[in-house]
This record gives C-alpha cells, sequence and structure tokens, in this order.
C-alpha cells in the first residue's frame, strides 16, 4: 500500500500499551490527559447515555470537537456513523487524528462501509470476528478494535470477539498453505490478508480492546487475551472518581500481569459504573455492520 | 553493549527489541521499578531505549511507578541512551508545545516531568497532526537512511555540546550529546539498522 497507509498503521502503533478515553468536553480531555490518556475519543455523550437516550445517533459538532483538539497534545479521535462518508470527509477537513467508524452511532449504511482508501486520515473500525476485521482492513482501516457492548459495563462481548479473533488466528497461523485459499472463503476476505495472518499469527494493524471495560481487572484482562491496548468509553466519566479510575486503568493496562499491583489499582477506586447486563439490553450495537 | 532496557511503560517498544535483535543485542522490558532494580543489581544495564509514544503517558507512568529518579541519576552518570520521538521529548531540557496543556506547564513550569539531560529545545507535535505525519530520506551522519516522522516533534535549538546527526527541510531531527542519542523520526518503523546500530555502538 501507500505512504500514507502505512504511516496511519504507524500511528496506531504509537498507541500500543495505551489507553483512550471517551470524553464529551475540553476538561474531560484534560482529566484523561492528566489521567495518561493515550488518546481521547471526542463525543458528545458517551456510550451509556446514548443507549439511555436512544434516538438516531450522529456525528458530534466540529465545535466541540474542536474545543477538545485545542485543549490537548495527545492525538484525538472521532465516530462517525457506519457507512457516512461525509460525517468522515468533515472530520478529516478539521484534521482530527483519527476517525472511528463505529456502531454505536446510528448506521447510515445498511449494506456499505465507507471506503477508507480514499481518505488520509486513518481510521480505526470494531469487528467481533477475525473475518470481519480483516474486511474493514481491506476497506482501509489502519486499526481494529472489538465490538464489545457500549454503554453496558458489560465486558463480556470484548471478551468473546478478542477470544474468537485469537482462536481464528491460532487456526489461520497452523493452517498448511492449501487450506488458506478455502479460509480466505469461509471468512469472505482477500487472500492476501489471510497469507499475512498466516504468516505473522496476527493482524496487519493493532489491534485494541473496546466496548464494556469498567475497572482495572477488565482493562487487564482484556491485555491477557492479547489486545495491544484498552478504549474505556463509559467506564470512566460514569463512574463516582473518574481521575482516579483513569489513571488506574492505565497503570493496570502497562502492568497486566502484575496481580499484586492491580490489586493494589483496585482499591478503594470508588463507586464503578453501575452497568447493564448483556442480556436485559434491547439494542445489540455490535450487530450492527458485519 | 550486550544488554539494553527498553522502557516499556506505552507505546512502540516492541519494536525496539526486534531492532536490538536484529544486531544480536539481548533487552529486556522496563515495566516497574523492581525491573529497573534487578537489571542495575545483576550489571544487565548497558543502555536504555525510550520509544515512541504519548509522551504525556510515558512521563506520567515514570513518576507514578517510581522509574523517574533512578532512571534520571544512571543518564546523569553517562548510561548510554537512544530516545526515538516521545523519547526524545522524555530527554531534552526543554519542551515547547503550539498548544498550552497542563502537562506543557508541568514540562516547563516547576516539577520538572522529562529527564533534561539532553540539552535541546524540542518542540511537540512541531509538523502538525497525523495529516502532517510524513516519511522520506535523509543523511543521518553521513549515511542515507529512511525516515518515518509520526505526529513528530523537531529539535529547535541546540546547546554548544550537542552534535547534529541529521536534518529535514532545514530542521534538526537527530542530535547526540556524549552518550545521549535521539531522534525525531522512527528507526524502529523501517527496517534499517543505521541508527540502533550507532547506539548500541556507544558502549
Amino acid at each position: 500500500m501507500n505512504d500514507r497507509y502505512e504511516l496511519n498503521k504507524n500511528l496506531a502503533q504509537m498507541l500500543k500499551g495505551g489507553v483512550i478515553m471517551d470524553v464529551s468536553n475540553p476538561e474531560q480531555a484534560e482529566i484523561a490527559q492528566n489521567a495518561g490518556a493515550a488518546a481521547v475519543m471526542a463525543l458528545e455523550r458517551i456510550p451509556a447515555d446514548i443507549r439511555a437516550a436512544g434516538g438516531v445517533s450522529r456525528m458530534s459538532d466540529p465545535k466541540m470537537i474542536r474545543g477538545i483538539q485545542d485543549a490537548v497534545s495527545i492525538p484525538v479521535m472521532a465516530k462517525v456513523r457506519i457507512g457516512h462518508i461525509v460525517e468522515a470527509q468533515i472530520l478529516q477537513a478539521i484534521e482530527i487524528d483519527y476517525i472511528d467508524e463505529s456502531e454505536v452511532l446510528s448506521p447510515a449504511d445498511d449494506v456499505f462501509h465507507i471506503n477508507k482508501t480514499r481518505f488520509s486520515v486513518p481510521f480505526v473500525c470494531g469487528a467481533k470476528d477475525l473475518g470481519e476485521a480483516l474486511r474493514r482492513i481491506a476497506e482501509g482501516a489502519s486499526m481494529i478494535r472489538t465490538k464489545g457492548e457500549p454503554g453496558t459495563g458489560d465486558v463480556i462481548q470484548a471478551v468473546r470477539h478478542m477470544r474468537k479473533m485469537q482462536q481464528q488466528t491460532r487456526q489461520i497461523k497452523a493452517m498448511d498453505e492449501d487450506e488458506l485459499f478455502e479460509a480466505a472463503k469461509q471468512l469472505q476476505v482477500p487472500l492476501d490478508l489471510v497469507n499475512y495472518v498466516h504468516e505473522n499469527g496476527k493482524l496487519p494493524v493493532v489491534n485494541f480492546a473496546a466496548g464494556g471495560v469498567a475497572t482495572p481487572a477488565d482493562a487487564a484482562l482484556m491485555m491477557q487475551l492479547g489486545a495491544e491496548g484498552v478504549f474505556v468509553g463509559s467506564g470512566i466519566f460514569k463512574s463516582g472518581d473518574p481521575a482516579k479510575r483513569a489513571a488506574a486503568i492505565v497503570k493496570a493496562v502497562t502492568n497486566f500481569e502484575d496481580a499484586a499491583m492491580i490489586a493494589e489499582l483496585s482499591t478503594d477506586l470508588g463507586e464503578a459504573m453501575v452497568g447493564i447486563n448483556e442480556q436485559e439490553i434491547e439494542l445489540l450495537m455490535a450487530q450492527r455492520g458485519e | 553493549m550486550k544488554s539494553v532496557g527498553v522502557l516499556a511503560l506505552q507505546g512502540a517498544f516492541v519494536e525496539h527489541e526486534n531492532m536490538l535483535a536484529r544486531l544480536g543485542v539481548d533487552s529486556f522490558e522496563i515495566r516497574q521499578r523492581e525491573d529497573l532494580d534487578s537489571a542495575i543489581r545483576e550489571h544487565r544495564l548497558d543502555g536504555i531505549v525510550i520509544p515512541g509514544g504519548e509522551s504525556t503517558v510515558i512521563g506520567k507512568l515514570l513518576r507514578e511507578l517510581d522509574l523517574y529518579d533512578p532512571l534520571q541519576s544512571a543518564l546523569q552518570n553517562g548510561l548510554p541512551a537512544l530516545g526515538t520521538c516521545a523519547g526524545l521529548i522524555m530527554l531534552a531540557k526543554k519542551v515547547v508545545s503550539d498548544r498550552v496543556s497542563t502537562a506543557d506547564v508541568l514540562a516547563t513550569g516547576g516539577e520538572a516531568e522529562y529527564f533534561g539531560v539532553l540539552d535541546v529545545e524540542v518542540k511537540r507535535n512541531a509538523f502538525g497532526r497525523q495529516l502532517g505525519s510524513f516519511a522520506t530520506r535523509s543523511d543521518f551522519a553521513g549515511t542515507d537512511i529512511p525516515m518515518v516522522f509520526i505526529r513528530a516533534p523537531f529539535v529547535a535549538q541546540c546547546g554548544p555540546d550537542v552534535e547534529v546527526l541529521a536534518r529535514v527541510d532545514g530542521k534538526v531531527v537527530a542530535v547526540r550529546q556524549n552518550n545521549i542519542l535521539a531522534t525525531a523520526f522512527h528507526p524502529e518503523l523501517t527496517g534499517d539498522l543505521t541508527v540502533h546500530t550507532a547506539f548500541v555502538g556507544m558502549g
């Protein structure tokens, strides 16, 4: 691929081992940066509120995004609706650092995702399994995240998606070369991407966990399952002490195998977001956009 | 240099470990105080790499994990170091930014957030946002090498003891002062071993 795509994948590499936090205003963005966020995701309503409010959920006001860009030195990301080419063009025009083509917003197109190869700014996309991840990469995504089930505070779907991706990756890696053509057919993805996974045992882009991460233990769990970093949405600013919880999650991601340290970090954090169990929700956002 | 510590708090540290492995140098990750202390005890710390990532994150974690003081004194005592991108910022005496944020105030004000062992002034995000990221080739101490800049800083001013090793468009992008080598670009993202070879040759 071209230089720009490589540079966009490179930026995701710089975010590895980091925590990307949802923020709704410049004050929250500064709290997040001071707590050690590697990047912030600017959005008007965090997923828990989107879920509660219902209705059509769209790209945020550029004014609000610019306010956050001016407040912090770390990269700023923002979400567009699946398939909404123009929302993505707008974010590119205001020089966003990363676009999240996100199932958390109401999809604009129920068939096509954005052709991300036409853009200069990088895209991160959600995926529930390896096939979905590789389809998004074929469309030009330079970073992947699990879909989880945003706004619930329930980590079960992020775990399911990450486990599934890792399991399928190991299967592809172990396959005989003769079997890769059929694997590409079954996954509904281009053969060259299957070949890459076979040779390298990993996705060709960075893979983060997202959806339902609410505690340092949740974040460390996702890292132990193979995530290269973590998105935390509602979990921080829906909790009792956002600054303290954010800092604890950052440290837990760096030292995700040190149980003694994570025990310390989990102590006295105040109230976690209440959350909703997977079975109790009516709208499964992760089903949006296969 | 036989064994190098790679600061692994956040960012692209694995890429550096891969480059060192290609040069036949052992590396180990420094994620917490004990990783550093045991390496010093066992005489395994011949040099340190401070990788690319987010300097605000790395700076904060250095303090919170009690790594800042011992690493700063090791650097002041001549521990060879390679800093890339955020690593350059961590090593610099002064950091300036076009945006004012709390982290910048901390960096330039009372509490020193960064190591301050390289006598340069560094401008953070000096080429703009991600759309300003670029790849090019340029001369590094006599060798033409590929250079990848990701939301990169550059060196705005150098002290008298600082040797300039590379420039791009007239801007200083690689420097050396005694045992400290720092680049605004990411040698760990290209296959080229020139910069890592220069680093390993320092000690």
